[in-house]
């Protein structure tokens, strides 16, 4: 069984809600929707003030060609347009609707019934790509990069798979897994979509093997599915990075930047996008609800909710029994990588895969102590890189040897501070000199530029 | 709700491992050593150790306390305790107690603290404080006793090691002198002399197999230098048969306890696979061109020694390759 070659760590997978069905999230009374909810120039909202909307209606009106539309996900009146703290802890410009029931827009077909790609022969690469851009379809794993702009890959390169990421390696999480189980055919339409978005005759589904019950019914499922492959891999975090994904499910390594995973001709999906694609191209129905796993050891009830966009965090760790008496940090995403929020009046974003409360003994890190050079993060680096050596730069801003040592490489999963005996703050340090370092090397692009 | 959320930046778990873990892991491998010294060598031993640990944490304390002005002290990572048993097992039975002092005053006083402590030294403490005691006190810590005599003897035997009577026959070309070597299965389970801890292979492999199973050290380092002693001595018994072979020159002396004890230590030991076989080799080859031509008969402990030297430099040179720049298996 496949896995990715250098480093990985191996957390304890903590999936409390791998057993428990996705079920619908009440509906909020104010909806707040976030122009930013993707990598790229933020929506242009195209509604004010006292309009009425419906579900699913065009909010905002994509900023760029790296950028993607936003619909309402509640129909009422819109109260105003501000800002509100998001899950990247910073205020930014959102749209607030006031819900007044549940009125959809009559284009999208709401049934159950499963729409298949043999009933639609007509539809080409280009009419996908433009439902999903239409529908403001992102990365649903949680890098939320425009979904129709990662189809259209840049002249050169010429993909040729389409990657299913079901690994959810992070801890906890479990709304793909759950996709997985209860809407197997939808993703399989969806993958199959995207395929032809994208113009390949393969596509691999990967998902690790503390899944087997998703791994047997995939497969039994893709055999129906023309070239559509599922690929179960070893556990091992970081194995949704994309580039150790694309390495455990093809052998091929993306070169370092600035290549990127079609120059090695792969196209990496998220599950959750998948099903998304389904949905806006058989459906019509645009991005406007998420699965969110709502968990943490001390929830009394946790849950994968299917919850709107602009959804508060805090309405749907009601519906999970409420805040623990003892909790202690709020994280938006997963453990590893997760932000810590310092309240829950944030609303659920197109990327919002889950909700961790830890208590207040799980919240607290252990005092570090000096670096013992045991190399443990060396060998736990899934990018080459040496941590230790990294955060010693950059705790004396030694920028040159940072750049020289490829700090801009680091993906940022944190194994080496998962790893380290001595408790360093090892990613905290590198994420800094990283964000520096790119600094100074635009700063230098740009004065070659004006030479 | 509590409304005092901690705010800190990913990963917001770990994976457990701790330093403590660690040391106390590796004091753990050393219980076979320790153990099948006392056994061999009686209560010389075990005073020997008492001594050597209590000193190295006393020399611990009080360099912290009054020379770092540190306000907590460091003790409790239990490195110092692992320096102590380590330069233990590295003394012959019957040195006298305040040579051991001398000794621990070194490994942590002057080795370890003066750089900065646990992960600041240059050379293994340990190791550091035994090539001086032997500098210092030469006769005294090349006269082993014989192991195997019963517990309770306090005047036991002295007598040539394995490791002389090696040395004798590759420098006087005398082939036959190798014939009063013990037989080998005596030196895999330590009826031979030597220092406390280097006489039972066994002892030593049964850590070697703790520490690899809780994934305290790697593979790299120990397996690199046993095979590169094992491949040179080799082609060297080959060529003439008063060098001895190369089974010999891998249960005798210290390489075993040096391989899995003393040159995997975390401080002074290359980060990369790739630069610990390199640093493994040189120390093989090295332990071998000093026992067969150096003056003293061990040379474990210098080739380490020498290699933790040149382990900066290996870090320079044996960098991991970065992700994608080797392209995969597939391109």
């Amino acid at each position: 069984m496949n896995t990715f070659s250098k480093g990985g760590v191996h957390p304890h997978d903590n999936k409390l809600t791998a057993g428990i069905a996705i079920s619908t999230a009440g509906l909020p009374d104010v909806a707040v929707i976030p122009l930013s909810q993707h990598i790229g120039a933020p929506a242009k909202a195209i509604v004010a003030k006292g309009d009425h909307v419906k579900v699913g209606q065009k909010i905002a009106e994509a900023g760029g060609f790296v950028s993607a539309v936003i619909h309402a996900p509640v129909s009422g009146i819109v109260s105003k347009i501000d800002t509100v703290v998001d899950a990247s802890g910073y205020a930014r410009p959102a749209i607030y609707i006031q819900r007044d029931g549940d009125e959809w827009e009559s284009s999208i077909d709401r049934s159950d019934s499963l729409v298949t790609l043999d009933q639609h022969p007509d539809l080409t690469a280009e009419t996908i790509r433009e439902a999903i851009r239409e529908a403001g379809i992102v990365g649903m794993g949680g890098a939320c990069f425009p979904t129709h702009v990662k189809l259209s890959p840049p002249p050169g390169c010429i993909p040729e798979q389409v990657i299913i990421n079901a690994v959810e390696c992070e801890p906890y999480l479990t709304a793909d897994h759950r996709l997985l189980l209860e809407h197997p055919d939808e993703v399989l339409t969806g993958v199959g979509l995207l395929m032809k978005a994208a113009g390949v005759q393969k596509g691999f589904i990967a998902i690790e093997n503390n899944k087997p019950d998703a791994i047997l019914l995939m497969q039994e499922k893709a055999a129906a599915y023309d070239g559509i492959t599922v690929v179960p891999l070893k556990v091992k975090y970081p194995q949704g990075g994309e580039k150790q994904l694309i390495e455990a499910v093809t052998g091929r390594q993306v070169p370092p930047p600035p290549a990127l995973p079609v120059n090695v001709g792969a196209i990496i999906q998220n599950v959750g996008t998948a099903y998304a694609v389904y949905e806006a191209v058989m459906k019509h129905k645009p991005l406007i609800e998420r699965v969110v796993t709502v968990t943490g050891k001390h929830l009394s009830r946790p849950a994968n909710l299917r919850a709107r966009i602009g959804t508060p965090m805090s309405q749907l760790i009601e519906e999970c029994g409420g805040w623990p008496e003892d909790t202690g940090k709020l994280i938006g995403g997963g453990p590893m990588m997760g932000k810590a929020l310092h309240h829950a009046d944030v609303p659920v974003c197109k990327g919002s895969s889950g909700i961790l409360l830890m208590s207040e003994e799980e919240s607290h890190r252990s005092t570090p102590s000096p670096c013992i050079r045991c190399a443990k993060c060396v060998a736990a680096c899934p990018m080459g890189l040496e941590p230790y050596l990294l955060a010693k730069a950059a705790e004396r801003d030694i920028w040159n040897l940072l750049e020289e040592h490829h700090v801009t490489s680091c993906i940022e999963c944190g194994s080496c501070q998962f790893t380290c005996p001595s408790y360093r703050p090892l990613l905290d340090v590198i994420r800094v000199a990283k964000a520096t370092v790119t600094g100074i090397q635009r700063a230098r692009a740009s004065a070659q530029q004006n030479k | 709700m509590n409304n005092k959320l901690t705010i800190s930046l990913s990963p917001h778990i770990h994976g457990g491992d701790s330093v403590q873990r660690n040391m106390y892991g590796v004091l753990l491998a050393l219980l076979p050593v320790l153990l099948s010294s006392f056994w061999f060598f009686g209560w010389g031993a075990v005073k020997i150790t008492c001594v050597s640990v209590l000193a190295c944490m006393a020399v611990e304390y009080a360099t912290g306390r009054w020379l770092l002005q540190r306000k907590a002290s460091t003790l409790s990572d239990g490195s110092a305790i692992v320096t102590g048993v380590l330069l233990a097992i590295n003394l012959p039975s019957n040195l006298p107690l305040w040579m051991v002092v001398a000794g621990a005053v070194f490994a942590i006083g002057v080795v370890k603290m003066t750089f900065g402590g646990l992960g600041c030294n240059l050379f293994n403490p340990a190791l550091a404080a035994r090539a001086f005691m032997l500098v210092s006190f030469p006769a005294a810590m090349t006269t082993w006793p014989l192991s195997g005599q019963p517990f309770f003897t306090t005047d036991a035997q002295t007598g040539a090691t394995p490791l002389t009577l090696i040395k004798e026959a590759a420098q006087t070309g005398n082939a036959s002198l190798l014939d009063k070597l013990p037989p080998l299965e005596d030196m895999l389970i330590g009826c031979t002399g030597g220092s406390m801890g280097e006489v039972s292979a066994l002892a030593v492999l049964m850590g070697l197999a703790f520490l690899l199973f809780k994934r305290i050290i790697t593979w790299h380092i120990p397996v690199s230098i046993v095979g590169t002693v094992f491949v040179v001595s080799g082609v060297m018994h080959l060529l003439h048969p008063a060098y001895a072979s190369p089974m010999v020159e891998v249960l005798s002396g210290g390489l075993l306890l040096g391989a899995v004890f003393m040159a995997t230590d975390y401080v002074t030991s290359p980060m990369t696979p790739k630069g610990q076989l390199v640093y493994g080799v040189a120390i093989g080859v090295l332990t071998v061109v000093i026992r067969t031509f150096g003056a003293y008969p061990e040379g474990m402990s210098f080739a380490i020694l020498i290699m933790n030297a040149l382990t900066p430099l290996i870090n320079r040179s044996c960098r991991p390759s970065l992700f994608g720049e080797k392209g995969g298996k597939n391109s």
